[in-house]
């Protein structure tokens, strides 16, 4: 009876079960630590070459009247984009060796844990890595003075909320793919979104292709924590925020019942 | 023994059964993997799914094991329905499934300790389970090894293991036994009757037959997703086959009038490519029989039937896949 | 003998991956053209309108400085992801190597199979960044076709000394570590979207003894110019050092693993 009453249907054991995923994932992680303290250098690596080798040549750049130093112009946008990349790799490739190849799911579902469950403790852990690099990513663009103002710390949060956003669309992409050779489509989708979402230089070069621009979540990605790097609030961050939070639930919707059909068949 | 199916419910219902199913069917598209099919389950027995490959076993196991829907017909196992219980089914149950699908990413123990965790053990408990259930299945020593060196015997060991994290009341086995050797199956056959003797319900498929003799106090025969016969392993012999079997290898002239001369002691005689097999009460005297007509067998054996005899009987010798 | 036997090699490589050739070969193409569009014509524009930056590229546009270097950065891109992970799983997973060792296939020829295979893989990813070369007006000339040739010695710089490296490995631990620590600032500071006079005078030196910035230097003076022969031949000769040692090392490692 108290079995049955610990695995009653309820929103704080949903969310405590989803975490056990996230459990097992520190657990595999906790051996290959150096990897992950290693992606410490990729941002520094970036950085560094946006401001030694881009910034020499480039200077500054005109943003909506005011001229910006251009490493303080792509810092965000690279911090987006890396958050993009993140999810979209932890969400893709991760989960589709787990569901073919390592079977983790099948041996998961002979357990209490629901589909969706499962599908949200690996979002959940996506976040999780997300928002360790994020810090990273962070500390090291305030350690190289690309930053000017305080309100920077909030990019943490909005590359949360990117990788959400990815790591949901990710997932429920993932369960449609049929074989390895389906994942040489996922660059051909976020390399034009990295290229081409305002993330080199100002939206205002496109001239009258902007509007193309702003479909891509990148570009609403790079804007929030562009405006949290520049510390000037503005009513398009509702436009932004609302925009990533529609395309994580509909991931999330999308993955959770896909993920039931495939492991319930 | 007169009919092996209706034995099958049990009848006491001051002990409601550990399983129910009622004509459960799974479909797949246009395929009918299992066809509509009734059994129970009683508590603390040892009961079996025998059949050739592609006969719905696996299929009927996932839907006991609460992870796939059936299509048709009532389950219910602790008296509730999966469909809206899975997770409470599935607390109270431990699973084996076909192949090993251990956690390469983990060590041994590790594998049990998030098994147990998947169930909302605490730490704490997951890690003395995790070592006493070691110790049950003799893997205590390679604890903080990889999973991918270990021989097929270990893992299936380990995976026993792990079923047991959250102290079943009832057991899924698919197939536990194949693919080791002789020392491993035994091994697994002793901890497996251990756990009978705790009060832990098995249910397990299997294609061997001396398994089934082994382990099980019930079982079924089942074949293109049906159930085609049912009883326990000697009942079954006793309806399905004769006392004894006599194998013969005959010269290709001989091997036509074998029937006829045995006569009234050959029940049922099945000619096949490398021997010949009668079916018989009395061995012995059947092939005394032959010898008085003159057919000198180029050799011979008497033996007591077996549940092969049973189950290639009821399933045919053809290939199924 | 060891010529057919090598090819058998070749073709084994090309099967596994003959399903996805469409897809591969559009994005081969399409990527470059992509990517040119994003960095060359847009951070392009702004970086011609200054001119200093102009005079640090040696009078190129940014567009013309960028796009022969891509040559190279698609060669090492190509060559180090052969070398890693698909060689591992020829010699473990899916054992292709081992299943290869029991025919009469000697492991010297399976290291020229790779060889083969690793200059179709560079070839076809160069035949897309030489698409955009020939498009681009002020990229076009005969210089391109010999560029694209010469990004195949610097594909197999990378892959020769990699796969070597490979062959003595048991899991793919070490692949990241690769990718981060050698590929990816290669990739960022190796001369290929800005001139490493930019980098501090200590660090140039890496970039003069790996294969990367030669290959940039040869591919960008090839096709744009302008072309003297003494430097041209030291970029040569780097490149095929590191192709060579990494052909004596895979001959050594490959044997050791196939026969032990």
């Amino acid at each position: 009876m108290n079995a049955l009453v610990r695995v009653m249907p309820a929103l704080p054991g949903t969310l405590r079960r989803s975490s056990r995923m996230v459990e097992r994932s520190v657990m595999v992680y906790r051996r290959t630590w150096m990897i992950i303290v290693s992606g410490f250098f990729e941002p520094l690596f970036y950085l560094l070459s946006i401001r030694i080798g881009f910034g020499a040549l480039i200077g500054e750049v005109t943003v909506d009247g005011s001229l910006i130093d251009y490493a303080e112009f792509v810092a965000p946008a690279l911090m987006a984009s890396a958050a993009m990349n993140g999810a979209v790799y932890d969400s893709t490739m991760n989960i589709f060796y787990k569901l073919k190849h390592a079977k983790l799911y099948e041996t998961v579902l002979a357990t209490p844990l629901s589909p969706t469950e499962v599908a949200a403790g690996e979002i959940l852990w996506a976040l999780t890595r997300g928002l360790l690099y994020s810090i990273a990513f962070l500390i090291c663009i305030v350690a190289l003075g690309m930053a000017s103002s305080g309100w920077i710390l909030l990019a943490v949060p909005a590359c949360v909320l990117i990788g959400f956003a990815f790591a949901a669309m990710g997932m429920a992409v993932t369960t449609y793919m049929r074989g390895w050779s389906d994942f040489e489509f996922i660059p051909a989708a976020t390399l034009p979104m990295f290229l081409f979402s305002a993330t080199f230089y100002p939206i205002s070069s496109y001239g009258g292709w902007a509007w193309a621009v702003q479909i891509s979540p990148l570009y609403h990605g790079a804007a929030l924590v562009r405006a949290a790097a520049l510390g000037d609030a503005s009513w398009g961050i509702v436009g932004h925020v609302t925009y990533l939070v529609v395309m994580a639930g509909v991931g999330l919707a999308i993955a959770g019942r896909r993920l039931g059909t495939l492991l319930r068949a | 023994m007169a009919s092996a199916i209706a034995s099958l419910a049990v009848p006491d219902p001051s002990h409601p059964p550990v399983i129910a199913a009622r004509s459960i069917t799974k479909r797949f598209g246009d395929f009918e993997a299992v066809r509509g099919i009734d059994f129970d389950v009683a508590r603390g027995e040892c009961f079996g799914f025998l059949g050739p490959n592609g006969a719905g076993k696996s299929s009927l196991m996932r839907m006991v094991s609460s992870v796939s829907p059936v299509t048709s017909g009532e389950l219910h196992i602790f008296g509730m329905d999966p469909a809206t219980n899975g997770p409470a089914i599935r607390a109270r149950m431990g699973v084996v499934p076909q192949t090993d699908n251990l956690d390469q990413e983990l060590t041994v123990e590790e594998n049990l300790v998030i098994y147990g965790r998947y169930f909302d053990l605490a730490r704490s408990q997951c890690r003395d389970r995790a070592r006493e259930l070691l110790d049950f299945v003799k893997l205590a020593d390679r604890a903080g090894s990889r999973v991918e060196p270990l021989s097929g015997g270990m893992k299936r060991r380990l995976t026993i293991a792990r079923s047991l994290m959250n102290r079943p009341e009832l057991l899924l086995l698919d197939e536990p036994t194949t693919g080791l050797d002789p020392q491993a199956r035994h091994v697994l056959w002793e901890r497996l009757y251990q756990l009978k003797e705790q009060g832990v319900t098995l249910v397990l498929t299997t294609h061997y037959m001396d398994e089934a003799e082994q382990l099980c106090d019930r079982l079924v025969v089942m074949d293109h997703g049906l159930i085609v016969a049912g009883g326990t392993p000697r009942g079954l012999i006793d309806e399905h086959a004769t006392r004894e079997v006599l194998e013969l290898r005959l010269a290709a002239s001989d091997r036509s009038g074998v029937a006829q001369h045995i006569g009234d002691l050959a029940v049922r005689v099945e000619d096949l490519p490398d021997r010949v097999l009668v079916y018989t009460p009395d061995g012995d005297e059947a092939l005394a029989r032959l010898r008085a007509a003159g057919v000198h067998p180029l050799g011979s054996l008497v033996r007591r039937s077996s549940l092969e005899d049973v189950f290639l009987r009821l399933t045919g010798r053809t290939l199924t896949d | 003998m060891s010529t057919p036997f090598a090819i058998r090699v070749w073709e084994g490589q090309l099967m596994t991956v003959w399903r996805a050739w469409r897809t591969a070969v559009a994005l081969s193409l399409t990527q470059p053209i992509i990517f040119l569009l994003g960095m060359g014509l847009g951070v392009g524009s702004l970086v011609d309108g200054r001119n200093d930056a102009a005079a640090s590229l040696g009078g190129l546009s940014y567009l013309q400085y960028l796009a022969p270097a891509l040559l190279a950065t698609a060669a090492m891109t190509a060559g180090s992801f052969e070398a890693t992970y698909p060689v591992l799983d020829g010699f473990k997973w899916r054992r292709t190597f081992d299943a290869v060792a029991v025919t009469p296939i000697a492991p010297r020829s399976v290291v020229n199979g790779l060889f083969l295979w690793w200059t179709t893989r560079i070839v076809i990813g160069s035949v897309g960044v030489g698409a955009a070369l020939v498009i681009i007006p002020s990229t076009r000339g005969w210089g391109v076709p010999v560029a694209m040739a010469m990004s195949v010695p610097v594909g197999l710089a990378f892959a020769a000394p990699l796969a070597a490296w490979t062959a003595t490995r048991e899991d793919e631990t070490s692949f990241p570590p690769i990718q981060r620590f050698i590929i990816t600032p290669l990739f960022l500071f190796g001369g290929a979207f800005y001139p490493i006079e930019s980098l501090p005078l200590a660090l140039r030196p890496i970039a003069w003894v790996t294969p990367l910035w030669h290959g940039v230097q040869l591919c960008r003076d090839l096709t744009v110019g302008p072309l003297t022969l003494g430097a041209t031949l030291v970029h040569i000769a780097v490149v095929l050092a590191w192709v060579a040692a990494g052909y004596l090392a895979c001959q050594i490692t490959f044997a050791r693993r196939i026969q032990r």
